[in-house]
């Protein structure tokens, strides 16, 4: 899950001390050290989402207050309401997944295995859009975007916004506000979550491997379908995740690239709990979201093991 | 066409630099533009008068100044906290280690709107105002993952035997805490600290939902976006990115300074 994974976990423990009768105090260390930062997650992290949890089964309005009714009809209600986002939120979050992956993994492959000398320098071009904040670069997209602006003109000269109309990812000869700017706005804000790990596990391929594949008379095409990539899948993994979670919850860019017609769930959440102030509606979407989530999460645990994630 | 074919991925990772560079050089360049209306979205005609005053749109820099000073307090407090951490779960055993490890890993796969309704719902059930601190304390709590994360790794890979060695010199514990541990491990600290100041300053949806009527600067940049886009935003962003480019840049001419001053004693 991390950018700067541990090595192989057979140094990781340190040797134990020798056993003598470690006094209470000494037993009480690690506990001493966990407390305030585990207990800060527990009241700021964990408790919240029980309270959230017992908002969505509340009934009242904001007059009179809200009671505990166990009224879970407000899940079926929600999802009824705002089934059109959170499928929205899913599709669109999964395209620009597979984007970040098609468009960021040659470029973790370039930095790791063809840079050479300037490796030090790709990487910091990769991270270098953070240092300028994320709303001000998606706003950037707006202007790259415009109507009438350069890349909708060469999109509209090659029919490539015929085919997009066509499927419905464009209107017309509009980019902005429609499924396409969003997707294209995710894509970029969440393409360095997806080049990071994917460059960290590359890096780590020993690269005798491609040349006994090659000795072996596998084509470079091949090398790649059988020791590349299956050896690059934990980056894989942990860069889909990296880029999927946030993603699907994301606002941001369906609200300044996107219309009222590109909505994901994350401004439906923001929207009932700032400005409509109907907070079960909005615990019962946010709950929701994150059972989704937590599924595809644990998913992928089963695969890769929590050690190795955290 | 052979020539295409062998240079197929220096071509894609090279188009998907530039996707990634793009917009930092529209936000550049658009630092200098003079917009007829409300938003700076389309280029006019060049002008340094945002550059004069980059403080010339009211809130504008109080709300950068709230940004750093929250980003500096919630780097200290996750850096703190986060390292205890990672020191507890690499050098000692003890229970429920699991469950811990789960809850450190949970706010990192969580997606950020969940967090920020959440933790809502809990200042509201408290009656907390919100401002300041409740954006201090959420800040702090989704920091926190991120730096175990960085500590743990460069912990775990140290050498045990370093310490023994203090040890067997008669250092103290302090002493070997201080002298041996400390420096070994302050780049992974050091990592996790700017890891955590950049999620702060840069955080906009926890902050959005817990801020109440306290506006920090991505809040300012997202009511900007409804209201009509300054150029001093883009100035501001434009003189991040190059103090930003400054430090890395100085960073590694002193690493490589040290490495070589390290190879010649």
């Amino acid at each position: 899950m991390t950018i700067t994974e541990a090595p192989p976990a057979a140094p990781a423990t340190p040797p134990e001390p020798p056993v003598r009768k470690a006094s209470t105090r000494k037993r009480l260390v690690p506990y001493w050290l966990l407390l305030p930062g585990i207990l800060w997650l527990l009241v700021f992290f964990a408790l919240p989402m029980v309270y959230q949890a017992s908002t969505s089964v509340q009934t009242g309005s904001l007059e009179k207050g809200f009671q505990v009714t166990w009224h879970f009809a407000t899940y079926w209600d929600a999802l009824q309401e705002y089934y059109p986002q959170f499928v929205r939120s899913l599709l669109y979050a999964g395209t620009a997944t597979i984007l970040c992956l098609l468009l960021g993994y040659p470029l973790a492959y370039l930095i790791a295995f063809k840079a050479g000398r300037w490796r030090n320098l790709l990487l910091v071009l990769v991270i270098a859009p953070f240092f300028t904040s994320f709303l001000i670069r998606t706003l950037a997209w707006k202007t790259i975007l415009a109507d009438g602006g350069t890349v909708v003109g060469i999109l509209d000269s090659l029919h490539v916004l015929d085919v997009t109309s066509w499927l419905g990812w464009t209107e017309g000869n509009r980019v902005l506000a429609t499924p396409m700017a969003v997707v294209c706005g995710l894509t970029y804000n969440f393409l360095p979550f997806m080049i990071l790990p994917l460059y960290t596990s590359l890096e780590r391929i020993d690269g005798r491997l491609h040349e006994a594949a090659g000795d072996l008379y596998a084509r470079p095409l091949t090398t790649f379908r059988k020791v590349t990539f299956p050896l690059s899948m934990p980056g894989v993994v942990s860069g889909t995740l990296l880029t999927f979670i946030p993603a699907s919850g994301d606002y941001v860019n369906a609200e300044l690239l996107g219309s009222t017609d590109t909505k994901m769930v994350g401004s439906v959440i923001q929207t009932q709990f700032l400005r409509v102030l109907d907070y079960p509606t909005a615990a019962a979407l946010s709950f929701i979201l994150m059972a989704i989530v937590l599924l595809m999460v644990t998913f992928y645990i089963r695969r890769a093991g929590t050690e190795d994630l955290v | 066409m052979r020539w295409l074919r062998r240079n197929i991925v220096v071509i894609a990772g090279v188009l998907t630099l530039g996707y990634l560079i793009v917009p930092n050089l529209v936000v550049m360049v658009f630092s200098f533009n003079k917009p007829n209306g409300r938003f700076n979205y389309s280029w006019q005609r060049f002008s340094l008068d945002a550059w004069k005053d980059p403080c010339g749109v009211a809130d504008l820099c109080g709300s950068l100044t709230l940004s750093f000073q929250i980003a500096a307090w919630a780097t200290l407090g996750a850096t703190v906290l986060g390292t205890m951490i990672a020191f507890a779960l690499v050098r000692y055993r003890f229970r429920a280690r699991g469950s811990i490890n789960s809850l450190i890993f949970l706010p990192m796969a969580m997606p950020e709107v969940v967090m920020a309704a959440s933790l809502l719902t809990l200042f509201l059930n408290l009656g907390a105002r919100l401002g300041f601190w409740t954006v201090l304390i959420a800040h702090i709590m989704f920091c926190l993952s991120f730096v175990v994360t960085a500590v743990k790794a460069r912990v775990m890979s140290m050498d045990p035997r370093l310490e023994e060695a203090a040890r067997d010199l008669y250092a103290g514990p302090v002493q070997t805490f201080v002298r041996v541990t400390l420096p070994i491990a302050a780049p992974g600290i050091a990592a996790g600290a700017l890891l955590a100041f950049a999620l702060s300053f840069d955080d906009f949806i926890i902050t959005n939902f817990n801020a109440g009527s306290t506006v920090t600067f991505p809040m300012f940049v997202w009511g900007s976006a409804q209201r009509g886009t300054p150029v001093q935003i883009n100035v501001i962003g434009t003189a991040m990115f190059i103090v930003a480019v400054l430090l890395v840049v100085g960073g590694q001419l002193v690493s490589n300074r040290r490495k070589k001053t390290a190879a010649t004693t």
